[in-house]
Order: structure tokens, then sequence, then C-alpha cells
């Protein structure tokens, strides 16, 4: 069973906190333009949404790149870019349905969260506990997390008589 | 030269010509000053003459970051706006959180300074290296939440964060507040009339650059302490995250000092209604952080559907079903016990409300409940006031807000503040404040060291200066009698000069509560690279101190300012457990000035000066 990042966003109180961690990881700066991770905030809604790669199954990011610059890490099952393949055509970026993959127009190269080897940096800084590093059956947490809101937001429209 | 913390670069737009230029950060300036709060006091005083009319062209605006800004030093959200207030006429520097303040560090500014006046209504537009001035024609009118909206539409960037005005700014409301991401305040003095004197309505930024540390290595390992030793404090790892600040509304209120009724006495019967525990059991949807912040202080609620429709006003954002931010305790004291209310609802409403039109609740609170102490001894009329302004109408709060914001009917008299109003109604002795600001949350009669505190603070009565609740009720670090005028003068001193240190790092005040400079030390040496000791920061804290008394008294204030309201000073509190307290101002005051190194009248010494550095 591999390891995956989860994220609670009901814990999440915007504090950018990991966007610090990863960009510290990505450029040795504090950065949050370049960090991997990104938090939402929905005022209006008082919510707050940190959300990054989701290492899917079926990763249309792997699928995309026309020079096979993005493979499977063996340990962590992350999708990792070569940087020494990757030729920045951004294809990746395009195909990625979640937005987490980026460009990087300082190297000219995509680049993507990679778990930090099996030690996530903006899990270990979150200070509520949003963003946990756990095993997991599958890393889809998302989909039962979207049907739970979904059939609140349905109920709230429809006066409960959603599916 | 330092290889960490700061950009290294300023920012100067003059609205008046369209001259937009960068500069090099005076570095020698940046060693002595650090930043913030302290860097802006300097270059104000360097360039600015304090006798300058503040809603007039001269009056300069610094929005100053400090090296920790930006960092992921735990609460390292912070900028401070810097000028002289449309309220006080006295130097000002009004603290604010959220994202607004790294941004301008991310787009490679330590500083925004702002001079001249725009010829017609504009706005600054920031991002990275391309700095725009442009028209605001069709944002003056606009509130804070649309102006937000549409200036980062136009910003074409998801990630602009905006600082602005609204009508109260633009009304040159004279506590008026600057608003950046929609709910947090640079709040106090009138920075937004300032703002509004200028023609500015808006400064957007987008940065897409980052904050180098000088020392990494010494740097993570000085913040993770930090971060460890917040969570586990009691008041930054528990209270103020499950409560908020509105906390010390039931603390302050049986210490019996929570000025109630314009600080006729000092206990509110119904105060449990609007403290924080309260709040999270009734209307708390979420707990909200500023950047970078592991405290999470900031509270949002939301009004339940019945409630949504009380309190008739024409600013209706969203008809008012969705989450908004607050209250915090200052406010919730201000419109609430210091007016005699006790309706949390009217305070959610009356705060946001506050916050969408760009005032400081805290003030505007204040000058409501002096006016309601006018109309219940009858200097001023129904007919005057347009409605019933009897204390405890939590109606007329909601509504006044939105009259003093567009400077209608008695909102006009009201957006004056409270000493110019009670004094044209001729009770200048309804006045509760210093240097023409209004006190805050804590009546000075039953805590002996915040008389002191709000008496010499710069900026006129404030909270942040020097939190003296701390150690005389909250036992921080260490349990002082409140009661008593002995080790005031010194407590005070040494609070007001690590405030300024902490002010001038880019951090939030809230973290003292757990920590002290022997944990900002490390960390701001590690980010700098510039050895500095614990001693060394609190002379910083006293440098700044100093200047800003310098350019008051250039600006013309003088010792004999140094005073407060003869209700505190004479009228003995009527009841409670504080009964029969009043400020023993006369006790402390010479004390502190002889601590200070200040003569007889107030005045810092040539010897004092010099050693500072200051002459």
């Amino acid at each position: 069973m591999a390891k995956s990042l989860r994220i609670i966003p009901e814990k999440c109180t915007g504090c950018m906190q990991c966007e610090l961690a990863c960009s510290w990881v990505q450029t040795g700066m504090f950065q949050p333009s370049r960090s991997l991770i990104r938090v939402n905030i929905f005022d209006e809604q008082a919510s707050y949404a940190p959300y990054t790669c989701f290492q899917c199954d079926e990763a249309w990011c792997m699928t995309a790149c026309p020079v096979n610059a993005i493979s499977v890490d063996a340990d962590t099952g992350a999708k990792v870019v070569a940087d020494a393949n990757c030729v920045g055509c951004g294809l990746c970026t395009i195909a990625c349905p979640f937005g987490t993959v980026f460009y990087n127009p300082d190297t000219q190269k995509a680049f993507k969260c990679d778990l930090c080897d099996g030690n996530p940096a903006c899990a270990v800084a979150c200070p509520t506990g949003a963003i946990e590093y756990t095993e997991s059956e599958s890393a889809d947490w998302l989909g039962g997390w979207a049907e739970k809101v979904n059939a609140s937001y349905l109920q709230s429209i429809e006066g409960g008589n959603a599916a | 030269m330092s290889n960490g913390g700061w950009t290294g670069t300023i920012l100067r737009v003059d609205l008046t010509t369209g001259r937009i230029s960068k500069e090099p950060l005076n570095m020698d300036w940046a060693t002595s000053f650090v930043g913030g709060r302290g860097l802006g006091a300097k270059y104000l005083y360097e360039e600015m003459d304090p006798a300058a009319e503040a809603l007039g062209p001269d009056n300069k605006m610094i929005f100053a970051t400090g090296p920790m800004t930006g960092t992921n030093a735990s609460t390292s959200s912070r900028y401070m706006v810097i000028t002289k207030g449309a309220l006080t006429n006295a130097i000002t520097t009004s603290n604010s959180g959220g994202h607004w303040g790294p941004e301008l560090k991310f787009a490679g500014y330590d500083m925004l300074i702002v001079e001249g006046r725009a010829p017609v209504p504009s706005y600054i537009s920031i991002c990275d290296d391309d700095v725009r001035i442009c028209s605001a024609e069709h944002l003056w009118g606009k509130t804070v939440w649309e102006t937000d909206d549409i200036v980062r539409e136009e910003s074409g960037q998801h990630d602009t964060v905006v600082t602005c005005i609204g009508p109260a700014g633009e009304n040159l409301v004279r506590f008026a507040a600057i608003i950046n991401d929609r709910h947090r305040a640079a709040g106090r003095s009138g920075v937004g009339a300032v703002m509004g004197s200028k023609n500015l309505k808006a400064i957007a930024v987008r940065g897409t650059g980052g904050v180098p540390i000088a020392d990494p290595q010494k740097f993570m390992s000085a913040m993770w302490e930090m971060k460890s030793k917040l969570v586990e404090h009691p008041v930054t790892g528990e209270g103020l995250a499950a409560y908020g600040t509105a906390v010390l509304v039931n603390i302050i209120n049986e210490s019996g000092a929570l000025p109630t009724n314009n600080h006729q006495v000092s206990q509110l019967e119904g105060a449990d209604n609007i403290s924080g525990e309260t709040l999270a059991d009734t209307r708390l949807v979420a707990n909200k952080a500023c950047f970078g912040c592991t405290i999470a202080c900031g509270r949002v609620s939301q009004l339940p559907g019945e409630a949504q429709d009380k309190f008739t006003v024409t600013t209706r954002p969203h008809n008012w079903k969705i989450a908004v931010e607050g209250p915090e305790y200052e406010n919730a004291w201000a419109m609430g016990a210091d007016c005699g209310i006790d309706d949390l609802d009217a305070l959610i409403k009356a705060n946001a409300l506050c916050n969408v039109l760009g005032m400081d609740p805290i003030s505007f609170g204040a000058t409501l409940a002096a006016a309601m102490e006018l109309y219940e001894n009858g200097a001023v009329t129904d007919e005057q006031t347009g409605m019933a302004l009897n204390f405890g109408n939590s109606e007329a709060l909601v509504a006044m807000v939105e009259k003093a914001a567009y400077r209608e009917g008695f909102g006009d008299e009201l957006a004056e503040g409270s000493k110019r109003m009670t004094a044209k109604f001729n009770h200048p002795e309804y006045f509760m404040g210093v240097r023409g600001q209004e006190f805050p949350a804590y009546d000075a009669r039953a805590i002996q060291g915040m008389g002191l505190g709000y008496a010499t603070s710069n900026r006129g009565a404030c909270h942040l200066k020097s939190y003296t609740v701390a150690p005389e009720i909250l036992g921080i670090p260490e349990k002082m009698d409140p009661a008593v005028t002995e080790g005031k003068a010194e407590i005070t001193k040494i609070f007001q000069d690590a405030t300024c240190t902490v002010d001038a790092s880019g951090l939030c005040l809230f973290l003292t509560f757990g920590v002290g400079l022997d944990e900002i030390q490390p960390q701001l040496e590690a980010v700098t690279g510039i050895s500095y000791s614990v001693p060394e920061l609190m002379e910083v804290g006293e440098r700044v101190w100093n200047i800003e008394r310098m350019w008051n008294q250039r600006a013309g204030f003088s010792g004999k300012d140094d005073t407060l309201p003869k209700r505190l000073l004479e009228d003995p509190i009527p009841d409670g457990p504080t009964k029969g307290e009043v400020n023993r101002l006369g006790e402390m005051l010479p004390e502190y000035y002889e601590l200070r190194g200040w003569n007889a009248e107030g005045e810092p010494t040539q010897e004092k000066l010099s050693s500072l550095g200051l002459t």
C-alpha cells in the first residue's frame, strides 16, 4: 500500500505555510509563486482549499509527454519529471485535469509535486493537520469528499431531494 | 551588506507628477531601524515636514514590510502604514496582516512610499517590475469588497492582492481605514482618510519573486523552535485559536476593566452575549489565518437566516448570506460594551459594514459611545441625530456605521471623531482618548499601567503599543497587580521598546503572548545575516520610540499631551470589583520620563539621542 497526500480542507486556515515550505524546496527561497501546492481562499464561503498533484493512477501528464520525461518513482509512486529529458513544451500542464503541473519560466521545464522523495514538506509544515501523508488504499481520496460536498450543495438548493 | 530578509529596493510613487522610481534601500538605516514601523518612521522623519497638513499633498504615506515579512516564520504577514494621522495629526503606524505585505515583498520591494496627490482618482498597480498608475474614476464610490473584486479582475492575475479604501476614506472620515484582503485593516488614526486625500483608491500587488534567507540552517532551527513554543503556550496554542481575541471579553469584564457606556462604568451586564465563547458556540464558521500564521486568531462568522435581514442598511453584500470576518475583541468592545450593546448579531453586521465601507470600528464605536452620552444628557437632540441614540440601541449602531462612512446627517458629526465632535457640542470632557485618538478596550482606572501606556503612546491611545494587560491581568510573562503604580513605568518602557522591535521585524505582536525577543533574535539574525543581540534589539525599539517622539515634537506635541481625560484621573469607577479606582498617572509619569532619559518636560535629552544615534 502506498502513501499519499491527503488534504482535509475543513482543517485549513489559509496560512500558506505549505506554499512557503514547498517553494523553499523548489527554489531555496520563500517564493509562493513557485510552490507546487496552492491554497485557494474562498472568503464568502469561509473555505480554504489547498490542492496539489494527486499522483493519479491514470496520469494524463505522463500520457501527454512526447519525450517520456515523466516516470513513476518506484518507492513513492510519485510521477516525477526528469529535467534532463523535459523539453519544456508544456503539454503536461495542459493535460493535467487538476492544473497541478506547472511550467517554470526560470528553468524552462515542467515541474510538479514529487512527494519530496517520501517526506512532503507541505505536510510537515501544516500547523493544523490539514495535509497528511498517510497510507491509503488509493490515492483517490478526493472522490468521497467531492461526493459529500456535492450532496450538501444539492440538498441546499433542492431542499433535501438530492438523489 | 545583507544577503537575506530585505529585498534592498524601495518603490516611490509621486502621485502629483506620476513619476515612479525605484531606489536602493539605505542599508545603514535598515540595520539601525530594521524595517516596518522602525524604518518607516526613520524615512518619514528624514523626508517629511511633520507640520504639513495630514490631508494635504505634503503628507507622505509609507507602506513598509520588515525583513521577516514573507518568510515562513510564524505570523510573518505584517506591513505597516506610517504617515501623519488624519485623526491625530501625530505620526501613526497602523499595522495589518493578511497577504498584502508579503506580496509587496515578493514583488521585490521592502517599502512603498507614496507622495503628492493624484489629479484624478487613481490606483497603483504593481506586478513585479511593472508599476503603473491607473485611473480609478470607475472605482470611486465603490465599497472595499467591490473594489477588491474589480481591481483583481483588471489585473488579470488570480493571485493579485489588493489594499484599498472604501467610501469612508474617500469622504475623509477621520478614522477611515485601509483594508487589504477584504477584511484585514491598517485600521487606526485615519490612514484611510490620508489615502483618500491623495485620490488614491487602491494598491494592487502581484509578486512572483522570493525572499532569500542569509543563513538557512540557523533560520530553520530557530523558526521551528518558535513555532513549537507558540503551539505549547495556552494563549497562542489554544485560547486564540478556539475563541479568537474576543476570549478577552469575559476576562476583562470580570476584572472590572471593560469600559462601558463611554467609560462611565467598567462592566457590561450582558458581556457574555458578545464574548468569544458565545461567538464560537453560535455564529463561528471557521478560523482564518493571516499569511504564515500558525495561531489563526481570525474569526469567520455567519449570520443565520433570521438575522440576515435584521438591522436595515442599504449596503447589502450578497444580502448578508455570506461568511464575514470578525468580530474581534476590540470592535466587540467599542461597538458593544462602550455603546452599552450586547447584541452579537448587531456587532457582526456593524463590524462587517466597517470592513465593507473602510472604517476603524474602534474609533467609530467609541465616537458613537460619546455621541450616546451627548444624547442622553440632552446635548444633542433627536432632531440633530435623526434617531434615538440611547446607550444599548443596536439599531442605531448599525445605521450609524453607514451614515458615518457616507457623512450623511448626524454621521457627518461622527465622522470627525469624538474629540472634534464632543468639542463642537460643548462637552469636550466626553472625549475618551489621547492625542485625538479614542481609547481601546481597557479601562485605565482598573489597569494602572495601561494609563501610562495610553498617555505616552506616540500615535494616540492604543492597545498595540504597550500591552501591559498581559502582565497586569493575564499574568504574562509574570503577574503584576493592576491596581498599583509601582513598577509600571519600567514595564511600560520595556513593553513599548520591545513592541517597536516586533513591529519593525514584520512579525505580529500577538506572538509575544507565547514568545519574546529571545526567540525572535536568532530568526532575525539568520534571516538578515546581521548580528543583533537581544539588548541591541531592545535598543532598536528604543530608537524607534524616540524618533517617533521627536517627529511628534516637530509636529507640535509636547509633554503636556501625555495625559488622560479628567474622567479617568478624577472620577472613580462607580461600581464593581474596581470600584473607587482612578488612574494615578502622576505617580508614574515622572519616573517614566527619567527611565526614558527625557527631561521633566518629556523631551528626549541630547545625551539620550546621541546614545541612540539620533543626533
